[in-house]
């Protein structure tokens, strides 16, 4: 997917996806020192915004892992990302659903918290993810990223009576979905 | 564009309706004062705080968080009202921080309500400081500005309030802590943590995916769905193990942070472990688990049909524990839906129906009626979209709860439930124990056992107060100790009822004989441990021995020589029902009282308080720590209860014996009668 593109989230064969994943994997990119051990560990967050009408109406993230309403689900803070298997060190599970009726989009950013631009982060990826069937919709690769420590990726937005997804990408700079919010408003 | 402040800065605000969002690495108070030209704090009603979160132009939470949001709304403050302060302070008690030092530095941003910050401060240089002014929003030539302050307090929330010119600072103070310590005592304990088959949300899932997905209880969802998350977090090794939902580092909404992280559901070895008492039950451990029933699989687009025990454990107990609190979790997040989006449509109209009023368009023809037309038009459709998918659920709940209730055991029933006319003494102790209904206003036909640990974790505390009562109606307080000692009684008779023979001793202390009458059943069936005492000396006599045996068990434990406990020993657990307290409590028993609360449900001795807060006010704040460590129930539906997920006030009923009935009866003569010849 490129920034931008929008995909209509109703399968091919009619029926409307269910369940979305966004998942975010990295490694910590290595440092030299004198005995190659002093990586400094990288925490990157994922967190989704649902919103109303443009207010953002609850956050899903690392001090608040499931909506109130229990439709987004984040399955647990990772502070140091993964060993470079490839996997999802992060997600934040969406049962599509579930979503309250009031709410019209969900955008899902990664920040990193401990500081560190995505240029200092390896092998790191940002991806969504059809949970009925684990195919692919989007994939970002955020290594290399330039010199921002946080990413917009993504919204689902309700259209008609299914969700669209529009890859958003935009760089953006802060250590949690807070600061994040000024960065998010145009994208709406 | 943010502003970002230092200390003492100062910047300008253009709108009157604004967020203050607060952020601290654990939970904190966050509240308000008003103050005059002069500075001053006019009085008490002048202070926004947990026990009265609610001023004109201002809100604030009703609890301790690590994260706030307060509502300001400038054009609605008072117009004496010079300066707004906004305060932070960190909640008393035992295991808290006492300075701000040993926290990360707290974080305040000024945000309009679409959530732009207009300004943020983070307050950094607090050391031992327990309160903080952290802003002030502040008159300057008709409009408002906010400065940054960062003033820390060493002497609490007391100095802060008495700097601001306030006179029963001190009081207010103590109040406020007081509502603090309510908030954190109310909440419902966590639930147990999920496995990951445990997610409550498959049914729905599974009617969404088609009937393929729902076959295997165990694996089938596992990686489907919203089914995984605990299983993936479990991966990462980063849950915590206070339950899915509560990350320990505290939000809003989320449950209190005193809660102690509740065991597994395979029950985990008492702190008493190596000594004679040997709360767990190996039996339950060992046996293999038979397989558990399944929804049969749903036909695609309906709901799959409910059945008793869907959910993980190792035998039907537990399998039924974790479906009612998967069932209290769903409900209480599709009502959480709901009012979210109920809210939104109020407040969308709301602002609407402001945007015709200040339309000068709208002052010719019909322009304006029908544009207000329009604006409540849509927030009926959006309400009404709202409460369909509300009552959907509800409906899937309440078909749950159809099969569910009439399965469960004795202990998880209801007193008109047929199982207890088959009652007899178990052999051994239930998992967990009913202590009432749990019930939201937007679903009252739908009733959530509220079930409680086994062996207790807290005491519990029967209100005779009068306080909170919610419907008023039992406005005679002789009519409410009455009712107390009754639910009391229920209680207790459902205690000693769950409990095998010989592993449940309940002493009674009714000092002025006030619950002779509601004792009755319990005194004549001849399943307490004695006649309930009498008098100071009656009150002396019990604490003495209860307060002996603490020493005796806690001295062997610590020593690691629980062998040596004298041979005979009773092991059972031990309730002490105390009556009309303080009625017949000198200070020495008032001493003994709170060591037995405090030490006591270590080595399996709890209290049962059945009493009016207010009646024991002489001794002042010395008490606070007693009635906050035990759980509160009231004789009367009343809504004080939080559950630990997003915090709704439930409304709770006690589990009562219906009028007339037998049962009551029944079940104490049984449990008597097997203590006399024995388990059979």
């Amino acid at each position: 997917m490129t920034k931008g593109q929008a995909i209509s989230l109703q399968k091919n064969d009619g029926g409307s996806l269910t369940a979305v994943r966004m998942g975010l994997g990295w490694q910590a990119a290595p440092r030299r020192g004198l005995f190659g051990s002093r990586t400094r560990e990288i925490d990157l967050d994922a967190s989704a915004v649902l919103f109303a009408d443009k207010q953002p109406v609850d956050v899903v993230f690392f001090r608040h892992l499931v909506s109130d309403d229990g439709s987004v689900r984040h399955t647990g803070d990772n502070l140091v990302g993964g060993v470079g298997q490839g996997g999802d060190d992060e997600a934040i599970l969406v049962d599509l659903s579930r979503v309250p009726v009031h709410i019209d989009q969900i955008i899902f950013t990664v920040n990193s918290f401990t500081g560190q631009t995505f240029q200092e982060v390896q092998n790191a990826f940002c991806r969504l993810v059809d949970e009925t069937n684990g195919q692919e919709l989007a994939r970002y690769t955020l290594a290399g990223g330039g010199a921002y420590t946080a990413q917009i990726m993504a919204k689902v937005h309700r259209v008609g009576a299914g969700w669209n997804m529009t890859a958003l990408g935009a760089p953006a700079n802060g250590r949690t979905f807070q600061d994040l919010m000024p960065a998010i408003l145009p994208a709406l | 564009m943010t502003a970002e402040l230092v200390r003492g800065q100062n910047h300008p605000l253009s709108q009157a309706r604004l967020e203050i969002r607060v952020s601290a690495g654990a939970p904190i108070v966050a509240g308000a004062t008003l103050s005059d030209e002069s500075g001053k704090i006019q009085g008490v009603e002048w202070v926004a705080h947990p026990g009265t979160p609610i001023l004109p132009g201002l809100e604030v939470s009703r609890q301790a968080a690590a994260d706030h949001r307060l509502a300001v709304d400038l054009d609605a403050v008072a117009a004496g009202v010079h300066r707004v302060s906004i305060l932070l302070a960190l909640p008393t008690g035992v295991g808290r921080p006492v300075g701000f030092g040993s926290l990360a530095a707290p974080f305040v941003a000024v945000t309009g309500l679409d959530g732009t910050e207009v300004a943020s401060y983070t307050i950094t240089g607090l050391d031992t400081e327990s309160a903080v002014v952290a802003l002030e929003l502040y008159r300057r030539q008709g409009g408002w500005k906010v400065r940054a302050i960062g003033q820390g307090y060493a002497g609490g929330l007391a100095q802060l309030l008495t700097d601001q010119g306030l006179p029963q600072a001190h009081q207010l103070a103590a109040g406020i802590d007081e509502a603090v310590a309510q908030g954190l005592a109310r909440a419902v304990p966590a639930p147990p943590p999920r496995t990951a088959d445990g997610d409550r949300s498959r049914q729905a899932a599974a009617s969404a995916l088609g009937p393929e997905q729902s076959g295997s209880p165990y694996g089938g969802q596992g990686p489907q769905g919203t089914g995984s998350p605990y299983a993936g977090a479990q991966g990462h090794g980063a849950q915590t193990p206070q339950g899915p939902s509560d990350p320990g580092a505290g939000y809003p909404a989320g449950p209190a942070p005193t809660d102690p992280p509740t065991t597994t559901p395979a029950a985990a070895p008492p702190p008493t472990t190596g000594g004679p008492i040997d709360y767990s039950h190996p039996r339950r451990q060992n046996t293999p688990p038979p397989p558990p029933p399944t929804a049969p699989p749903a036909q695609p687009g309906q709901p799959a049909q409910p059945v008793a025990g869907d959910a993980t454990g190792w035998s039907m107990e537990e399998r039924l524990y974790n479906q009612v609190w998967g069932m209290f979790e769903d409900l209480a997040r599709t009502t959480a839906a709901y009012r979210s989006a109920v809210d939104f449509a109020d407040t969308r109209m709301e602002k609407e129906l402001d945007d015709v009023l200040s339309d000068p368009r709208s002052r010719i023809g019909g322009q304006g009626d029908a544009a207000r037309e329009r604006a409540r038009a849509k927030h009926t459709q959006l309400v009404d979209q709202a409460r369909q998918v509300l009552d959907r659920d509800l409906a899937q709940l309440a078909a749950e709860a159809d099969v569910v209730e009439p399965a469960l055991p004795p202990a998880y029933a209801r007193w008109d439930n047929p199982v207890w006319h088959a009652y007899h003494v178990p052999t051994e102790m239930p998992m967990a124990l009913r202590l009432g209904d749990l019930h939201l206003p937007e679903s009252d036909r739908l009733r959530i056992p509220m079930l409680v640990r086994l062996p207790l974790e807290r005491g519990l505390w029967i209100d005779s107060g009068r306080s909170g009562s919610s419907d008023g109606s039992f406005a005679d307080s002789h009519d409410l100790r009455r009712l107390a000692m009754e639910s009391a009684v229920a209680h207790l008779a459902r205690l000693l009822a769950v409990h095998p023979a010989g592993e449940f001793t309940v002493h009674v202390i009714d000092p002025a004989g006030s619950g002779a009458q509601a004792l009755a059943p319990l005194v004549q069936t001849g399943v307490l441990a004695g006649p309930p005492a009498a008098g100071a000396a009656g009150v002396a006599d019990v604490l003495g021995r209860l307060t002996q045996r603490v020493d005796l068990v806690q001295m062997a434990v610590r020593g690691g020589a629980a062998d040596s406990l004298p041979p005979g020993f009773d092991t059972s657990q031990q309730l002490l029902v105390v009556n009309d307290f303080p009625h017949g409590f000198d200070d020495r028993a008032v001493t003994q009282l709170r060591y037995l609360a405090d030490e006591g449900p270590a080595v399996g001795v709890h209290l049962m308080m059945v009493a009016d807060r207010e009646d024991a006010a002489g001794y002042g704040p010395l008490l606070d720590p007693l009635w906050r460590g035990l759980m509160r129930l009231t004789p009367v539906p009343d809504d004080h209860l939080a559950d630990p997920w997003v915090g709704h006030a439930w409304t709770y009923e006690p589990a009562l014996v219906p009028p007339a009935s037998q049962v009551l009866q029944h079940v104490l003569t049984q449990v008597a009668t097997d203590r006399r010849t024995g388990p059979r």
